[in-house]
């Protein structure tokens, strides 16, 4: 038998931009045991509900993660307008809606743009952010903020897009679509990227099931799962359907987040059409008293978030399961038997958000 | 500006507990639409290579030794830039349990950032006031060097 060997992985490493530290267990090239320790980005927030006001406590649920943070105060603002029973006006809901679906094309363009630096593909890297860049400038304009935008609040959103600019999102999409065309076709069709990604970090349909796989890591072994389905927002009233790959593979995965990015777009092209006139926010007064649990669709996954008021004006408790805690599991089953090389794309090809698991 | 420059330093980026809203603002400032490959500055994942540390995100628990060997292993003349009012003095998370206040705790931060996220053009600002900082420390170094070998 062989000797075995442990390598400590992270948590500074070059590929990583968070910390993680993974310590592998290595019988010569293979690694049989990936052990996680967790714990570098632990801030607390969760307890933070205490000491801020509900209204207020917005600003710090978007700071969860800087990279899904609208959905983030989304889905806070939905889980309280649900306790306090208060009616959103149709062009809000609208609004939250085109501004998921920016958020997620900018997260899935970074998450690619991390995978092919891994690759060490610098170019595909630079012209992957150089689209998402026009994508941050529009999220700037017309949402508030690069990257934290501050404009979901409960009762409604800030700020409204007028007419003009609802036209503009919608050639200016166009013309991001086509850049976006020709440089995904490089990750999926590329002969050393499919080379690069096939095969690596399998996970099966039912291992996905099992594990408890969420967003495009199950979706890419084949599991229906898109929380948008549950019609939450404006999503009843836009035609999609859930994207689905079959390899269970990194390649399949990348496959489905590329697709993702179009059907993101079309998305936004429908909101931006369908959009009604109307108040953009409602007044509401009262504090919240009961619970709910919020469930939104993440560009990682599902995210769950846990409320429960007493009629004060703070929380008594508040939770969040986030989409890369439930990709944990997966990811330490896709690491055992894969070889030490492959560990930083298994890794990325989760697209690990490391500030939404420790919060 | 650059006129003190006379050679290309090389940056770290290490996270400490930010929400990741400013790590993606220094990557941003690595592509091309900001790009700060264009003063000679180069992103590198080992400390041993790099001059410049930059740091997002505040001190905790558990990273507060991280933190404090990466700085070690770095050479001299080193400088650090704090990036973010996380790394600042805590920001929003300043009242949680687990953030003990701004990287200034640890280290001698030579550069502060603000902003929540700080923008990619302040970033920029940031490194680019570092490396002048740089420069002065290595003179200083050298005077030393240069005086001691005079003893
Ligand atoms: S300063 Fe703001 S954006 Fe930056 S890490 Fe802290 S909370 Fe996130």
């Amino acid at each position: 038998m062989a000797k075995r060997i442990v390598i400590p992985f992270g948590p500074q490493h070059p590929v990583l931009p968070e910390p993680i530290h993974l310590d592998l267990v290595l019988e010569d090239e293979k690694v049989v045991d990936a052990l996680l320790s967790i714990g570098y980005v632990h801030r607390g927030l969760e307890k933070l509900v205490e000491k801020r006001e509900f209204p207020e406590y917005v600003y710090v649920i978007e700071r969860t993660c800087g990279i899904c943070s609208y959905i983030h105060g989304l889905s806070y603002c939905q889980a309280i307008e649900e306790i306090m029973k208060i009616e959103i006006p149709e062009r809000a809901l609208f609004l939250r809606t085109m501004g998921s679906e920016y958020s997620r094309m900018h997260s899935h363009l970074l998450s690619m743009g991390c995978l092919a630096d891994g690759m060490g593909f610098e170019n595909l890297f630079m012209n992957l952010f150089k689209v998402r860049e026009r994508i941050v400038d529009r999220m700037e304009a017309s949402f508030g903020g690069r990257i934290i935008q501050g404009t979901c609040k409960v009762g409604g959103v800030r700020k409204d897009i007028d007419e003009e600019s609802l036209g503009s999102i919608v050639t200016e999409m166009e013309s991001i679509e086509k850049e976006l065309k020709e440089i995904t076709d490089v990750l999926i069709k590329d002969d050393s990227v499919k080379h690069r990604l096939r095969g690596v970090g399998m996970l099966s349909k039912e291992d996905a099931y099992e594990l408890g796989a969420v967003g495009p890591t199950a979706r890419g072994s084949g599991v229906k799962i898109d929380l948008r389905m549950r019609g939450y927002a404006a999503y009843d009233r836009i035609k999609f359907e859930p994207v689905l790959g079959t390899g269970g593979d990194c390649h399949s995965r990348t496959a489905v987040r590329v697709r993702e990015l179009f059907q993101s777009a079309d998305i936004i092209k429908q909101c931006a059409k369908k959009i009604p006139d109307g108040p953009i926010e409602v007044k509401y007064t009262g504090n919240p008293k009961g619970e709910y649990f919020s469930r939104v669709e993440q560009p990682r996954g599902e995210a769950i978030h846990y409320a429960k008021g007493n009629g004060s004006r703070f929380l008594q408790r508040f939770r969040i399961r986030t989409p890369t805690f439930a990709n944990v599991p997966p990811l330490i089953h896709m690491l055992k038997g894969c070889d030490l090389a492959d560990v930083p794309l298994i890794i990325i090809s989760i697209d690990p958000c490391i500030s939404c698991v420790e919060r | 500006m650059m006129a003190h420059m006379k050679k290309s330093p090389w940056v770290i980026h290490y996270d400490g507990s930010s929400c990741n809203g400013c790590d993606i603002e220094v990557l941003a400032s690595l592509a091309p639409h900001y790009d700060i490959e264009r003063f000679g500055i180069i992103h590198t994942g080992n400390p041993k290579h790099a001059d410049i540390l930059l740091i997002t995100g505040s001190i905790n628990e558990q990273n507060i030794e991280v933190v404090k060997n990466i700085y070690s292993q770095m050479p001299k003349p080193r400088a650090v830039v704090a990036i973010g009012i996380c790394a600042l003095s805590g920001g929003v998370f300043r009242e949680c349990y687990n953030v003990q206040g701004g990287v200034d705790k640890v280290l001698p931060v030579d550069v502060h950032v603000p902003g929540c996220a700080a923008r990619p053009e302040s970033i920029i600002d940031g490194i680019v006031k570092a490396t002048a900082i740089l420069e002065e420390k290595k003179k200083k170094m050298s005077e030393e060097k240069a005086k001691k070998e005079v003893e």
